[in-house]
This record gives structure tokens, sequence and C-alpha cells, in this order.
């Protein structure tokens, strides 16, 4: 199968637009505390889906900002169907709300303070109810594949990564780029050592100088908090045992993901969104699960997760892709592999027909089929921190 | 049978693609950037994945994997052995 500009797939088109290939209906937290009424509503409400995660009080400035943008962002993503927010109280819930109401899509939020649980699940379930009732006769229509927004991250990498799993997903962005398709990689810290590969890949002065300012702006992060030369961390435990030696070996791996011909076409901040097709960079985290939602609250729809070890990771609202190039991985993990292009390594297959193969799977998941990720329930959500809490 | 990959002419390393390889082992090595087939030793057991020396590197030298610089080094690893975080070491941080 070769994609071209003719190709479709059967999407979810939202009400400002943007189509999803999901169609949930999210029971947002604003903060730790409304995780419980979340849940409850969930469990009571078929179908719908509860996003817990530990943060939301008395974070303040650029972290609060990243924090609404981030809950916001996910409920804005055109995978969601219909979201109602909870949070403690009605200021910040009314906020988050707010934020996702701008796509048109249905919302409503509700504060516990003076009511309860059992008062705000009482209510939230109704809501629930009607949403995914609503939401369930949608239909998926054609959509051009040019209306697809497909981000990256690679996790638990090791050196077949950099040969195989990861140049796969260059190849695919390779072929999505002239297509007109929305990109995105990020990563910064793991980019130390191939930092000059990607400015060099940035298109113009403008977006050059706006990458090696966030990419100096994490490198100021690490060597301010640094204790060691991050031999536990980066690169992790398994990413050694793997035999991944240094962080500059890592990122000659990890940014063979876009491949040969993309330009970098623009800089995102944390859970910004971007504005024009073609591929960009986000600063982020490289720890798997903060990036990844980050993506989804970025506005992507699908993601390709090229893995070394066999990282696990999934999102509740971006269907996560799972692929690897290491055979003992695609043996011992398979429940896990959406695709195994581990024949790479052995000469029995080449990367044109490994780009060629992810672009299928790529589109069978945007038709609707579940990932393994999805299908063995991980919903890994992740909230990126900047400093501490007030 | 491939045992081991080399991304570019000028890297000193390659990467075991084979589970299982044994010190005293001879191994074929695909270098993808000519395609062409280096043949060398195997001097300890080496797991799939990790990295053996595809030339004769100094202990101070930088070790080359991609074409591109990943790091220093702190011993002398010769044709065939082990390479890893035992005997290389980041620049960065």
């Amino acid at each position: 199968m070769m994609i071209n500009s003719k190709t479709t797939f059967r999407g979810y088109r939202r009400e400002n637009g943007r189509v999803g290939v999901r169609n949930h209906v999210i029971i947002l937290p604003v903060d730790d505390l409304s995780n419980a009424a979340c849940e409850a509503v969930a469990g009571s409400i078929k179908g719908t889906m509860a996003i817990p995660h530990p943060y939301g009080r008395l974070q303040f400035g650029a972290d609060l900002e990243l924090h609404f943008r981030t809950l916001i962002g996910a409920g804005r993503n055109p995978n969601v169907a219909a979201a109602v927010v909870i949070g403690i109280e009605d200021g910040w819930a009314k906020r988050v709300a707010d934020g996702i109401a701008k796509t048109g899509k249905p919302v409503t939020f509700f504060g516990i303070e003076g009511h309860g649980d059992h008062e705000t699940i009482r209510r939230a379930s109704k809501v629930a109810k009607e949403y995914i009732q609503w939401a369930t006769e949608l239909r998926r229509e054609d959509c051009a594949v040019n209306e697809l927004w497909v981000s990256c991250k690679c996790g638990e990498s090791d050196t077949t990564s950099g040969i195989g799993s990861n140049p796969t997903v260059g190849n695919a962005f390779d072929k999505l780029e002239p297509l007109g398709v929305t990109m995105c990689f990020g990563e910064t810290t793991e980019i130390t050592g191939g930092e000059q590969i990607v400015a060099d890949r940035c298109a113009t002065a403008e977006v050059r100088e706006r990458f090696m300012m966030m990419f100096d702006r994490y490198q100021e992060v690490i060597n301010r908090h640094k204790t060691s030369d991050l031999m536990d961390s980066q690169p992790t435990k398994g990413n050694i045992v793997g035999g991944l030696t240094t962080i500059e070996e890592k990122a000659l791996g990890n940014i063979q993901k876009i491949g040969r011909q993309c330009k970098v076409i623009g800089v995102l901040d944390k859970a910004e969104a971007p504005t024009a097709p073609g591929l960009w960079f986000m600063d982020s985290s490289s720890a798997a699960a903060e990036m990844v939602t980050l993506c989804a609250a970025s506005g992507f729809v699908v993601h390709f997760f090229p893995t070394g070890q066999g990282n696990v990771i999934g999102n509740p609202i971006l269907p996560v892709i799972k692929l690897t190039a290491n055979p003992r991985t695609a043996r011992t993990m398979t429940e896990h592999v959406d695709l195994d292009v581990s024949g790479l390594l052995q000469r029995q297959k080449n990367m044109e027909q490994c780009g060629d193969e992810l672009l299928e799977v790529m589109l069978r998941t945007c038709n609707g089929r579940l990932t393994c990720a999805e299908a063995l329930g991980h919903r890994e959500f992740v909230l990126t921190r900047l400093y501490e809490s007030a | 049978m491939i045992h081991f990959l080399v991304h570019d002419k000028k890297d000193t390393v390659g990467v075991v693609v084979v589970e299982g390889v044994k010190a005293g082992e001879e191994l074929s090595g695909w270098l993808m950037e000519d395609d062409s087939t280096i043949k060398l030793t195997a001097v300890n057991d080496i797991p799939i994945g990790h990295k053996l020396a595809a030339k004769e590197i100094r202990k101070g030298d930088t070790v080359i994997k991609y074409g591109f610089d990943i790091g220093r080094a702190v011993a002398d690893i010769k044709v065939g052995e082990h390479a890893h975080v035992h005997n290389i070491k980041t620049k960065r941080w």
C-alpha cells in the first residue's frame, strides 16, 4: 500500500472542523481531590472515561498555565466528543470548561464544595449519560489524510531503536510531510549530542534560533539540578541494559525519527498547538507518559512510539502505536507490539517497506482498530510540572 | 547471518543484532553505508543490542557511531571487544 494525497480514513469531524479518530466522552478532574468523583461517574455511566491525575492545587505562574493548557488541550483534542469537568471548586473548573467549550463541543463543569461527592456524582452522571448517548450516535466519515495530526516519541530505547524502529518512523514522516500532515517530535534533553543536526533541519533562521533557545533552556535545568552525569536517568537503566552507552548515542538514534527530508517548520512550547501542516519540534520532557500527554494536549490524534527494550505506555486520548526492531522484545512482549520491524536487522525487510507498513497500521488505527496499548487498558495521563507548588 | 551492524564508514563501533554472541566467535558485520561486509572475532560474550569495537580504539579517543561523536573511550578497546559504559563515557553533563 502506498499512501498518497487521495488516501482517506474514517474519522469523526468535530464542531471546529478538526478530525478525531476516537470518540471519547471524558470525565476530567481539575485537581487530585476530584479524581474520586470522576472515577465514580465513569464507573456508573458506561462508555465514559475518567482521566485521573495527581495535581492541580496551589500551582502558580508558568506551572499553573501549563496545567490549564494541558487539561484544556486534552479536552479540546478531537478524539474527545464531549467532556464533563469536575473540580473541588467552581472557579478553576469553569476556566477549564470554558477553554474546552471554544471548540464548540459539549462540556459541563461541576464544583464539589457546597455539594459533596454524592450530589456532584449524581448531577455529573446525569450529564455524562446524555453525552455518551449523543456521542454514540455520531458517525465516522471519509476524511483526507492531510487532516491527521501525528506525533512521535520513543521509549526504553536501545541500539535497535536507532537502527530500525526510529528510522521507520522517519521514513513514514518523510512520506506524510509532502501530503500536508501535521507532525511533531520533542524530547529536548534527548537531542543532546545531535542538536546541531536538528538545528540544521530548521526551515528558517528564526525557527533555528527558537529551537536552540529551547534546547539551551533545558540544558540549564539539567545543569542546575544534576548531582552526577545522569547515568541513572539519561540514558535510563533500561537503555543501558539495551546497549546504549551515552546520551549522545541515544540522541543520534532518537533523531532518526524525523526522517531524512522533513524540515522543522516551527517550535512549540509544552502543550502548545501547531498552526500549520509540517513537522514541529515541541519542547518537552523525554519521559514517555509526560511527552505523550503533552502531544495529546497539543491536539495530535495518533502517535508513533518506537521502543527497544519494551516500554508499555498508552494514553487515554491519543492512540499509541508501538513498534520495535528488537527481535527479543518482539518475541517476549508480543501483546504490546503493534508492528514488528526486527526483519530490518537481518535485511529481511527494507526501510521503505517498514515505513509503508507503519502507515498501514496508522490508517487501520485511525479507522478505529484499537492499538495494543488501548486493548490492554494503558491510560497513562501524566502532567508535566515545572516546579514546586506554592 | 548478520551478527552486527555498522552505520557509517567512519564508525569505530558496531551493534550486535543477534542473541548469544560468545567470546571467540567469528562474526560477520554489515556496513550499512556502502553495503560491504566486515569480519572480526568477538573478544567477549556480547548481548544483543550491545556494541563492539569495529576498529582499534585508544583510551581518550572519541568514539564514532552514525558518523558522529558519541563520547570518549576511558580505556583501550580492542577490535571485537565489548564497548559500553565500562569503557566509554559521555562528554556532556
